[in-house]
Parts: C-alpha cells; structure tokens; sequence
C-alpha cells in the first residue's frame, strides 16, 4: 500500500517533488526550496494529514560522503501527525552559493530553537526567523562546527559573556514596556 | 485571588534584571535564565544554553559506532542505559539484525528502572527546591538501592555503557531478580511516603497548582514529549503508538494529565513510576533464557576460543574492533520513549564503521525552548518549581 502522505503530495506539488525515497521503512521526500514552506503547510493542516508536530529539524552537511550529491547542504524536517500516528521525513536541498530557507517558526514553535541551532551548527539562514543567532556556541565563535570542513580538533578562546540584553530590550518593546 | 491583584495594582517597582543561572543550585545544571523582574514577578525572560555543550554530534563522527556508545551515555546522564539502548536500537535497525529475546527483556527491564530513578531525581530534586526536604531523603535513598544494582550489573553507577550493537555487554549476574524485586517493594514505600507527606499539603498544593499552566496545543507546537506532554493531556508515548521490544503485550497505561501545571507535571512522573514497576515485575516474570549477543557476525565478537586459536576468528575480532560494525549506506530516524520524552537518533551511514552524521533528537531541547515564555507572568519562587518540574538535564539539552 502506498504511504496516504506521498500520495497526496504527489497529487497536490506533483512539480515540487524532486525525489522519493523508502529506506528501512520511513520514507522521505525530496521537495524544491522555493516550496518548502506551502508543502509544509499543507502536511500541517490537511485533514487526512494532519501533521501537528514538528517532531525534529536538523541538517546534514554531504561534503565527504562517497555518493556525491548535487547540493552540499540538506535541512531534514521530522514530521509526526499525534492524531493519525503517521510519519514523514521532508528534505530540502540547500546549495553553497545560497544559504537560505524560508523558517517554519510560523508553523511550529519548535522550529524556533531547531533552526537555530542548524543556522549555528551549518551556517545556513532562516529567512523571517523571529531572532536568528547562535544557541550552542559562544556568540563570538568563528565558523560553523558541524560542517565536515571544520577541523575537529580547532580550538578557539572565548571570553566575553553574552549580556542578552539585546534580546531582552526586543521582548520588552514586544510588551511594549520600552521604547 | 481578585482582590489581590486590585491591592497591588499600582504597587510596580522598576524593572530589575535578573541572572538565574548557569550556576545556581537551583537550575539543575547549568542553564541560564536571563529574568525582569517586577517585584517578584518575572515580566519577560530570556534562556540561553550551551554551557555544557561538548560537541557530541561532531565527536561521533570520528567514532566507530561501539565507541558512541560511551558518548551517548553522557545526554541524560540520569537515566544513562536508555540513551544506550535508543542508539543501538536504531543501528540495529539499520543493520537489520535481529536481537535475541533475553536481550530485549534485559533492556526493558534495565530501562524502565532507569525511568525509575530519573523520576525519583527529578521529583527529589523539585521537592527540595519547594522547600520539602525530607522527601529529598526518602526518594534518594531509593536510587541508591538501583544504583547498587546498576554498579554489581555494569561495574558502573552513572555512565553504565551497558549495551553493544547486537547485544549487552554482560549478562545478569546471580541474584539480580531478588534484587530488583527487593528494590522494587522499597521504591513503592517510597513514593507512598512522599505522597502521604504531599499529597494533601496546602503548601505543596498552593505552590505547583496553576502554575506555569501550558495548554495542550502550546505543548504539541513546542513539541513537547514524555511526561511534560502528557501533563498537558496529550496521550502520547512512543511506547504505545510505535510499540518496540514487546511493550505492546504488556499491561501498562499512560498516566494523563488535565491542566498542564506543575501539579500534573509532578503527578504524572509519580505514577509513571508505578506503572514502570508493574512493567519491571512483568517482564521480569517471563524472562526468557539463552544467549544475550546477536550470532549475527557482522556485529558480534567470535568467541574468545577461536579469537586466539583460529586466523578467521582473530580476523573478525580484529575488524569489528578497529574498523567497527559496518552499517549499510541510508539513512534511519528511530525513536524510544526516554525518561523526558521521545529520544529521536537520526543517523546517516556512508557503509563504512564509523557513522557519518548523529542527530540526536533530545527531549529537553525542545521542552526548554518553551521555559522563557511559560514562566512569564508567575513569581521567581515558582519558576523554580517550573524547572524542576520540565526536568531539563543539561547534558542531552547541549550535547
């Protein structure tokens, strides 16, 4: 039987789908970058669907890998549906020249943390994130360490706190309580 | 509750800015919590993390897959053998090999004590915290009696790395059954004492009742899992809707909450515990026996006698030791229900011995992300209780 999710992507962004794929059970598609956030959307709020949480949202940087890929970058969103007790994996390719994606943040709010810590991790930038900045790292850390081409062993010497008062004083204006 | 609030209405001091952490006694490792604070109100809060982080999807990269195993011992290093077990599982999945029927009751058993302790430190802890330290007693004097278990079992109390791919790293020893049932009988005094000293407590009940309530839909869009899901009335468990390791032929029930605050938070994880003390004594009735490693020999190690005695068997020893476990090219994203939450491992293999990317979906991460806009509107007191009650262990959150 053929997954009900594929099916009905196929159906709807037959164009946007790039590639298909059922390895060890859970199948995973590739989609085109310019509709990531529509196919999303419609995961979200079909209601057959209903995918109601974004379970994970990671990347995977494919610089070494034997089997070359055309884009060096993928961000992999982990879907799960509470109410149907199904799952899907969605992929975007991401090439090096343009390191951008539209933020699911609107859909999810666990997308706030998780693409952070992908923008902090991979370098890769999430446009209309609400407050894009590093989350695992020390603010003034140079590069992005999960990328294959950073040297496992680099050490860098940080010193200076984050006083988060920048993020603060946008929370404040947000309650309006400052100007 | 009103009149108060029209009392103080125009009683507001200027904004004071606040450090609640990263090392304060009360954040339970070492998170930081940047707080305005109006009075004693928190108006506004902002989180940050990394503290504690070392790298670990990096490191494992680098690692054969037998040698992650350590590593991830060291997410939520309270309950170590579930971060054990979630990583073999998948890699096991990957290779699809079949694991023998001891070693799963072994690892159920094993793991749903290991649930047990993590609840029994996360409710120590939080009581503390609320003032209530005799209960700090009662219940850690209970992981000290699975802990003693874990050390005859391992050689080791809080980083066990106590499975292998394919298999465990040694059987039960003589006697473990006497000794789980026995620790078993005195966790449930346990939770019976601290609930008879809390359960009808006006102060206890004042302080985690109504406070830092989220509600079901804010839990699923922060993608909230585990206890802190179920609290808000959400029934999920990986457990039971993607049943591995034969949960789905034993009696249990997931313990749901209504209000999503502290109170249920709490109360959730209580019952948990007894529930997972039923499932320990379940499976422990039907342990089966046999061996414990897969016979699979792409993963198990030969026998010692043909280690030393025969070239093939010191040539399979010698690969799955130097160039490890050799997993098919793909990709898995797989799943167990740890103690906080759902303990997602999204790994990609390249088919050599080493993993070439880790994602750990840690439970924490999600449910922290949460913390700075639940606890704003309620006093400094109890978004202590509140921390306490996400149970947020720094080492999965930084990784």
């Amino acid at each position: 039987m053929e997954n009900i999710t594929i099916g009905k992507l196929k159906e709807n962004f037959s164009t946007s789908i790039l590639e298909i794929n059922t390895n060890n059970g859970d199948a995973f598609v590739l989609v085109e970058k310019k509709q990531i956030i529509p196919i999303l959307t419609f995961l979200k709020n079909d209601s057959e669907l209903d995918y109601n949480m974004l379970i994970d949202l990671s990347a995977v940087d494919y610089l070494k890998h034997p089997v070359k890929k055309a884009e060096r970058f993928e961000i992999v969103y982990q879907l799960y549906s509470l109410t149907k007790n199904h799952k899907i994996r969605i992929k975007v390719s991401i090439e090096m020249k343009d390191l951008c994606v539209d933020s699911a943040t609107s859909l999810w709010k666990s997308a706030n943390w998780a693409e952070r810590e992908v923008f902090d991790m991979f370098g890769i930038k999430f446009n209309g994130h609400p407050n894009l900045r590093r989350i695992l790292t020390h603010h003034e850390f140079i590069g992005h360490p999960l990328r294959k081409d950073y040297p496992i062993k680099k050490r860098q010497i940080l010193s200076v706190n984050d006083t988060l008062m920048d993020e603060m004083e946008q929370k404040l204006r947000e309650k309006g309580l400052k100007q | 509750m009103t009149i108060e609030k029209e009392f103080y209405k125009d009683l507001h001091t200027e904004l004071l800015f606040v450090n609640f952490g990263p090392s304060h006694p009360a954040s339970h490792g070492t998170l930081r919590t940047f707080c305005a604070l109006d009075g004693e109100k928190v108006i506004t809060a902002v989180s940050e993390i990394g503290y504690l982080h070392r790298g670990f999807e990096k490191t494992v990269e680098h690692k054969t897959y037998n040698q992650v195993i350590p590593y991830t011992d060291r997410l939520n290093y309270v309950s170590s053998i579930m971060n054990n077990v979630g990583f073999s599982k998948a890699v096991e999945k990957m290779l699809g090999i079949t694991i023998t029927d001891r070693c799963i009751f072994i690892r159920v058993i094993i793991s749903e004590l290991m649930r047990i302790i993590d609840h029994l430190v996360c409710l120590a802890a939080l009581l503390v915290d609320l003032g209530a330290l005799t209960n700090y007693w009662y219940l850690y004097n209970k992981r000290e009696v699975v802990y003693t278990i874990l050390e005859k079992l391992t050689g080791a109390r809080l980083t066990n790395s106590f499975t292998r791919i394919g298999g465990l790293y040694r059987d039960l020893y003589d006697g473990f059954e006497d000794d789980v049932k026995f620790a078993l009988t005195d966790i449930e005094k346990a939770i019976n004492d601290v609930l008879k000293l809390n359960k009808k407590n006006k102060i206890f009940l004042d302080r985690t009742q109504d406070v830092c309530i989220v509600s079901k839909e804010d839990a699923i869009s922060y993608g909230f899992t585990g206890p802190c899901l179920r609290a808000s009335g959400v029934e999920y468990d990986v457990r039971k809707a993607n049943p591995y390791y034969y949960y789905d032929q034993f009696d249990f029930d997931i313990p749901v909450g209504e209000h999503g605050d502290t109170y249920d938070r709490i109360f959730v994880r209580f019952e948990e515990m007894n529930q997972s003390i039923k499932l320990v004594r379940q499976y422990l009735k039907k342990l089966p026996s046999g061996p414990i490693n897969s016979d699979d020999k792409r993963v198990s190690l030969p026998d010692k006698n043909d280690a030393y005695n025969n070239i093939e068997g010191l040539i399979n020893h010698f690969k799955i030791i130097y160039e490890g476990v050799k997993v098919p090219s793909g990709e898995i994203y797989d799943s167990t229900e740890a103690a906080n939450g759902e303990l997602g491992y999204y790994i990609i293999s390249d088919g050599s011995g080493t993993p070439y990317r880790v994602r750990v979906r840690p439970p924490c991460f999600y449910i922290f992300a949460s913390y700075p806009d639940i606890i704003e509107g309620y006093r400094i007191a109890d978004i202590i209780a509140t921390l306490g009650s996400l149970n947020i262990i720094a080492g999965e959150l930084d990784r």
